[in-house]
């Protein structure tokens, strides 16, 4: 032991700040490993890959630009693009909306209101294969409970999966069936609010509306933030439901981001253009959102700044 | 909400003729218990019993690695000061952030050269190396609101920052271990992406995996030829949401509580 202390002294990582740091990242080292082996080592081999045209079977090519320069005349990479804009343009906003109004409705203290918080959130932990197995079902034209739903209240059917216009209505609506982490983390908001605000408003003369608007909404907007921030990211990522319930179509219809880098990597082996595909999706989430703690970010009311 | 659930389960009691039937029924006329092991060991298709295997034994070992590494490292940024430490915090709280979607390219070709493809490795290996993100920050919240004082004790009596870490933190830290327990085993069942990139061999797959590969089996994507039973495939289906429910059920209050401590800031 004093010879292993005599060497570390020499080394001036004897005394005990020097101790506390070694155990420090002696504790946090399988993290930094992590970050080095599974997130730089990728990073740094998407960056190579941009530049080679590789099958992963044949050796890798350089090709300058080339991957990059390609994208601007991919139409299917303008339409993924578009395709997952559009998705991400509805779904999000109208998650965000409809999993709040949700939590309002259920942070009130009725019996047997747990019940319903459980129902609302079980939807959110269905395996994604499962969901996607059984809305495959739910918006089949034939025999979907949806068409028959429309059929009993006169109403033509839809054909969801087979209409271009219908297929991305139909998966939003899907997505609006996982909304239940989303609403359980507005409802910990929610019975954040102490009551005393809403009193103090209620002798102000506030109605519902005006305590929602000057108390709830405030005091909850870095909840509504975090869900939105979380949102977006998730949203421009899906790929389950198109891969599994409409293949991408009809023409083309759901082919989202991720599907069809998913398709360019590993159905066409195109490895180095899949990397730059990679890399435009990375841009636009992290420059969303950056934009979205530039400009939203300043709108959040916190209570205690510290 | 729980319309899509029921008309799940009553589908999988159909009659396959029922299933047709419209209005749809809603308690199914007779109860056909007959489409579960008609599903889960069908001739078309592997049976579901292996792909059980397989994604139990994933999800063990991720268990382990998840728990083991994420607490240790939780332990380092709740609980000792040293230089660089809110650096790296801060890198914890980045890389929960980052779309891994886009590394999956790279990752697959990282697999590829260490020859882990078609393997369980690329399931579990880097589940040892930090336990995710997300499930640090969620010990280490946790891990601060566990008294200092009880550490302070043990420090005076000789123990070192490991035997606090193990003997003291640990015991005291299970309410938070079973949120991550539970999170890891949804994540694990659920998992879809990680098991169609890496796993090629269907002896291989794993429940969700399996799952899709019985749908495509069975007909269901609408496409001409061949019926589609759609009362297998919501037998299947239902037969693997049982397990989340029930994990969820059981585990109810410690699970919220994980829910709820991810979504505030602290």
């Amino acid at each position: 032991m004093s010879a292993i202390n005599q060497r570390l002294s020499s080394w001036g990582l004897n005394s005990p700040a020097a101790r506390r740091n070694i155990t420090g990242y002696i504790f946090i080292s399988p993290f930094i490993l992590g970050v080095l082996i599974w997130f730089l080592v990728p990073a740094a081999t998407a960056g190579w890959l941009t530049f080679q045209k590789w099958n992963l079977i044949t050796a890798p090519r350089f090709v300058g630009l080339d991957n990059i320069e390609n994208l601007f005349e991919d139409e299917l990479f303008l339409q993924s693009l578009k395709v997952t804009t559009m998705y991400t343009l509805v779904a999000v906003p109208l998650g965000l909306v409809l999993s709040f109004f949700i939590a309002l409705l259920l942070n009130t203290k009725i019996r047997g209101i747990s019940i319903y918080r459980t129902i609302y959130y079980l939807p959110s932990i269905v395996p994604a294969v499962a969901s996607a197995v059984l809305w495959a079902f739910i918006l089949n034209s034939e025999f979907g409970l949806l068409n028959a739903g429309l059929r009993a209240v006169g109403l033509p059917k839809i054909l969801w999966l087979q209409e271009p216009e219908w297929a991305l209505p139909a998966l939003i609506l899907m997505s609006l069936w996982g909304l239940g982490a989303t609403m359980v983390i507005y409802l910990a908001g929610l019975q954040g609010i102490p009551e005393v605000y809403y009193e103090a408003a209620e002798i102000d003369g506030a109605g519902a509306g005006n305590k929602l608007i000057h108390v709830t909404i405030p005091l909850l907007s870095p909840v509504i933030f975090f869900n939105l921030v979380m949102g977006i990211i998730a949203s421009f990522q899906i790929f389950t439901a198109g891969y599994l319930i409409t293949s991408g179509g009809p023409q083309n219809a759901t082919l989202f981001y991720v599907l069809y880098l998913y398709r360019a990597g590993f159905l066409h082996l195109k490895m180095g253009y899949a990397a730059a595909l990679a890399w435009v999706l990375f841009i636009i989430i992290m420059g969303l959102t950056v934009l979205i703690f530039k400009y939203v970010g300043s709108m959040i009311y916190y209570e205690d700044t510290r | 909400m729980a319309l899509p659930f029921l008309w799940m389960v009553s589908s999988s009691l159909k009659h396959e003729l029922h299933i047709f039937q419209f209005p749809p029924q809603i308690i199914p006329n007779p109860i056909r218990w007959l489409n579960y092991p008609e599903a889960l060991a069908n001739p078309n298709a592997m049976p579901f019993h292996i792909y059980v295997k397989n994604t139990v034994i994933i999800v063990i070992v991720r268990e382990a690695a998840v728990l083991l590494s994420a607490s240790f490292c939780a332990y380092g940024f709740a609980r000792l000061r040293f230089v660089g430490r809110d650096i790296w915090f801060g890198i914890v709280l980045a890389t929960m952030m980052v779309p891994y979607i886009v590394l999956m390219v790279p990752t697959y070709v990282l697999f590829a050269r260490l020859q882990w493809i078609d393997t369980f490795l690329p399931l579990t290996v880097p589940w040892f190396f930090g336990g995710g993100a997300f499930n640090i920050f969620l010990l280490r919240q946790f891990f601060r609101t566990i008294p200092e004082e009880l550490a302070d004790a043990a420090r005076i009596d000789g123990c070192n920052e490991y035997a606090i870490y193990a003997r003291i933190l640990m015991p005291l830290a299970k309410p938070g271990l079973i949120a991550v327990a539970i999170f890891t085993f949804i994540d694990g069942w659920n998992d879809f992406m990680g098991p169609l990139l890496y796993l090629n061999s269907p002896e291989n797959y794993t429940v969700a995996l399996g799952l899709a590969l019985f749908r495509a089996a069975v007909g269901g994507f609408g496409s001409a030829g061949g019926r589609s039973r759609w009362d297998w495939l919501m037998a299947a289906s239902t037969a693997m949401v049982i397990p989340v429910i029930l994990v969820f059920f059981a585990l109810q209050r410690y699970f919220v509580k994980g829910v709820v401590m991810t979504g505030l800031k602290g």
